[in-house]
């Protein structure tokens, strides 16, 4: 074998590459039916174009994988709540900052209500699995539907309307910034997590207790706090997504607001190679996730598909790219290559 | 051909298969016939579990053939549901059946009587009860599995094995979990299989067992067949001879420095225990260990030895009395105020509590010192590599690089990487449950002479271990248990077997 093939090999046994060669082929896709997507103009001193939207819309998402890929990693289970809280942050944030023509609290204030109200949540979540025990499933199908109906609760039943425009801004343009905000937010929460995880064993522990949590405990872990700590990030998490949905139509509708966006985060998760049984997590990948489903989104939105018809293309897609990720189908490959490869040798001999 | 020689049912030539970076089967030959026991025989990564799981299917091989009596021709099992429709069965050291079903629906899963439709139960639970009573074992087919010890989950899938197909029937270190009653019991129903005629593949590290049962053995080394034997050509020095592929006298020279070892003063007191229980676990017990000395716990499976071990290491809160390590009264509520206090536990259990299987042998390595440090001060990539190097190197862990993942690793390099974490947290006191469970003879005396050094150079061991032998040639003093409770203690000059066998069983009866 020469160098270029074995150094070939790998780069193809990296985590990450299968993840990457997807995202780069729904890319291509649309360099072939929607040349227009990778261009970029700028108006009124703003950046605009196909590819800015993908990061901007993928931002919620890319923040709520992170705190997705975490609890993961930790349970083997899914937060599937994160959708509802969510939208309850908004409810929070909007509900206390008001609707009238001046804010009733400081803005930033507001913002950190909303995000408390996550991580209250997220706590909860993670007293039920990792203190109590509970299914992580079962244990955030609690707030899953009672999340929604708590946010109706604070808001009365209505969609409420901020009116003050500087609330704006969170969900699109910082006043002399080209990029939308959400971007930029989206990449601290990224920044911080790597961060914490790189320079603090957390990293290490999450992945003990996710793959063994009584060989955890018997070196010195406590299981339980990591797994609630992940759970209270989650929440943080899916809180500052809130507040960035909330802020992009500056209203807060409690029964829309990041509806179903639980599985998307899910799906990140999946995509950017993750078990979805726990253990070993990478916080890249789930990004690339992110935006490979976003990228997919936006891609049949500039291919003029329908909102209604939109989940049949993006299902059939998505079986696409997680058959191509399974391992069963590698093997097969691999299996019908050496059957080749075996036939090809064959007739030489007979030849 | 001796007309004597038996009908062969199995033939396995020139096997071949590598792993990345290891040759792990060369031209392997194993030859199985009609009734026989035959033992398959070799140090860790010597190539019999991977022997084993080319024969069922778990893993391809490269070059060779495997020919099956009544089948045509060459035979290439892809999975186990293959191999088993071929006639091959396996039973292994770590019974995989589901606990939460009844007896009756392990034996039957996949392929239960139906009835109209739906599963005929008393047909089911009937038969059952039947295969159990050929193999003289007579139990509640209809409670679940979980109900039952692990020996009798051991015969449950036997019975499952030979009852799905009943040519060739694999025994991977099925005694490793028994007591010695359990062991006699599964060897009345291998003796009964034999005599029906079927082949029986016996993979086990007890020397002793192997003289028991056994009709022939089949030695590996290093990936390589090193010859086939009659059992009563081969004396047990020779065997172990050529498991190891050198003289074999270092069995000899552990004695000799345990006794240098015990001839020193015992000086201070490290952990001293009052009273000390955990409800439902272990009844309260008295215990002094003193440094640089091993203490052995010895009693029968369930009498309560790791629950012992455990609530001093605080893996089970204890409950009531006192603790004093150094002296001092300590209040422990989990593990990590254990390792704070210089203790460190190589549980009994090395697939379930030992190893963290998908990381790598260095993150297994620095896991409790890093866990010890605590969460803020991470140990850099150097340090990391620094350390696993250099255990690596000292316990002679077989890896590809340290990067490689644990549960790629044999079973004896497991437990060499387990002894390496906890090494590195340098500890005071060291516990160790099982660490020669379900490792080869090398390794075992490895581990047995790391044991009396670190003594030596004033570490507290505790020593648990079923095997009298290896006790008896390690600890300087045993502490005996019995249905839970702590019975007595034998000093250094009433150790012997007959003493503890006495003391285990409670006295002349």
């Amino acid at each position: 074998m020469n160098k270029a093939e074995t150094s070939f090999k790998k780069l193809m046994s990296h985590r990450l590459f299968w993840p990457l060669v997807c995202l780069v082929v729904v890319l291509l896709f649309n360099l072939i039916k929607t040349p227009a997507f990778f261009k970029i103009t700028i108006n009124n001193g703003v950046l605009y174009g196909y590819l800015i939207d993908v990061l901007n819309r993928s931002s919620e998402l890319i923040i709520l994988a992170v705190g997705m890929t975490l609890v993961v990693a930790s349970s083997g289970g899914t937060d599937i709540s994160v959708g509802a809280v969510s939208a309850l942050a908004g409810a929070v944030c909007v509900f206390s900052l008001g609707t009238g023509a001046a804010y009733n609290m400081p803005y930033g204030l507001g913002l950190l209500l909303g995000v408390f109200a996550g991580v209250v949540c997220g706590a909860w979540n993670g007293f039920l699995v990792a203190k109590m025990k509970i299914q992580p499933m079962v244990a955030t199908l609690i707030l899953f539907t009672a999340g929604r109906g708590i946010a109706q609760l604070i808001t009365g039943g209505n969609i409420l309307y901020v009116k003050v425009d500087s609330f704006k801004r969170l969900g699109a343009f910082l006043p002399g910034v080209p990029l939308p905000t959400p971007i930029f937010v989206a990449a601290a929460v990224v920044i911080i997590t790597l961060l914490i995880l790189r320079k603090t064993a957390l990293g290490l522990y999450i992945q003990t207790v996710g793959i063994n949590s009584k060989a955890g405990k018997l070196v010195g872990l406590n299981a339980t706090l990591i797994q609630f700590l992940t759970y209270a990030f989650c929440g943080l998490c899916a809180g500052i997504a809130g507040l960035i949905i909330t802020s992009r139509i500056y209203s807060i509708d409690a029964n829309n607001a990041g509806l179903n966006i639980e599985l998307d985060a899910i799906l990140a998760v999946a995509l950017g190679g993750n078990s979805l049984g726990g253990g070993k997590f990478s916080i890249a990948g789930s990004i690339i996730g992110a935006i490979t489903i976003q990228a997919l989104t936006t891609s049949l939105y500039a291919m003029k598909v329908t909102a209604d018809q939109l989940p049949v293309y993006k299902a059939i897609v998505v079986i696409i790219i997680v058959a191509l990720q399974s391992p069963e189908l590698k093997r097969m490959f691999k299996a019908l290559k050496l059957k080749i490869n075996k036939t090809s040798e064959g007739e030489k001999v007979t030849a | 051909m001796n007309i004597k020689e038996k009908k062969e049912v199995l033939t396995m030539r020139n096997i071949s298969k590598n792993f990345p970076g290891v040759k792990a089967l060369a031209d392997v030959d194993f030859t199985l016939r009609e009734g026989e026991i035959h033992a398959l025989m070799g140090e860790n990564g010597a190539g019999k579990s991977t022997l084993i799981k080319v024969l069922t299917g778990v893993e391809e091989f490269e070059t060779g053939e495997i020919r099956l009596a009544g089948t045509e021709g060459v035979i290439i099992n892809k999975s186990p549901q293959e191999a088993q429709e071929n006639g091959i069965s396996t039973v292994y050291q770590e019974v995989n059946l589901c606990p939460n079903l009844t007896v009756a629906e392990n034996i039957f899963i996949g392929r239960a009587p139906r009835k109209c439709g739906g599963i005929d139960w008393g047909t089911m639970n009937g038969r059952a009860k039947e295969m159990l009573k050929a193999l003289n074992i007579e139990l509640d087919v209809t409670k679940a599995l979980e109900n039952y010890s692990v020996a009798i989950q051991q015969m449950v899938a036997i019975a499952r094995a030979i009852d799905i197909s009943a040519k060739v029937l694999i025994l991977d270190e099925p005694t490793a979990s028994l007591d010695e009653q359990e062991v006699k019991k599964l060897f009345n129903v291998m003796n009964q299989l034999k005599a029906k005629g079927i082949g029986i593949i016996f993979v086990t590290h007890f020397l002793e067992q192997v003289y028991e049962v056994c009709d022939r053995i089949t030695v590996l080394r290093n990936g390589a067949l090193v010859g086939e034997y009659k059992v009563e050509e081969l004396p047990r020095v020779q065997l172990v001879a050529k498991m190891m592929g050198k003289d074999f006298d270092d069995l000899a020279s552990i004695k000799k420095l345990a006794e240098e070892s015990a001839k020193k003063e015992h000086k201070e007191v490290f952990i001293e225990a009052q009273a000390l229980g955990c409800h439902g676990k272990i009844n309260p017990f008295d215990l002094t260990i003193r440094k640089g000395e091993v203490i052995g716990l010895s009693g029968l499976l369930g009498s309560g030895r790791s629950e012992l071990a455990r609530t001093l290491y605080a893996a089970d809160k204890a409950d009531q009395g006192k603790l004093k390590i150094k002296g001092v009264n300590s209040h422990m509520a989990a593990p990590i105020d254990a390792m704070k206090r210089g203790m460190a536990f190589c549980p009994e259990n090395r697939k379930d509590e030992g190893i963290i299987a998908d990381l790598s042998v260095r993150e297994n390595i620095i896991i409790a010192l890093q866990a010890k440090r605590g969460l803020f001060k991470l140990l850099s990539d150097k340090e990391q590599e620094k350390f696993a190097d250099e255990y690596i190197k000292v316990l002679q862990i077989k890896t590809a690089s340290q990067d490689t993942p644990i549960k790629q690793l044999s079973g004896g390099n497991q437990q060499k990487v387990i002894l390496a974490r906890w090494l590195l947290t340098h500890p005071e006191f060291l516990i160790l449950d099982e660490p020669t469970r379900g490792i080869d003879v090398g390794t075992k005396t490895e581990i047995q002479k790391l044991v009396v050094k670190l003594a030596e150079e004033g570490m507290s061991v505790m020593f648990i271990s079923s095997e009298i032998e290896e006790m008896l040639r390690t600890c300087s003093r045993m502490a005996i248990l019995r249905d839970g409770s702590k019975v007595g203690e034998l000093d250094e000059h009433e150790l012997s077997q007959e003493n503890v066998m006495k003391a285990i069983a409670g006295g002349d009866r």
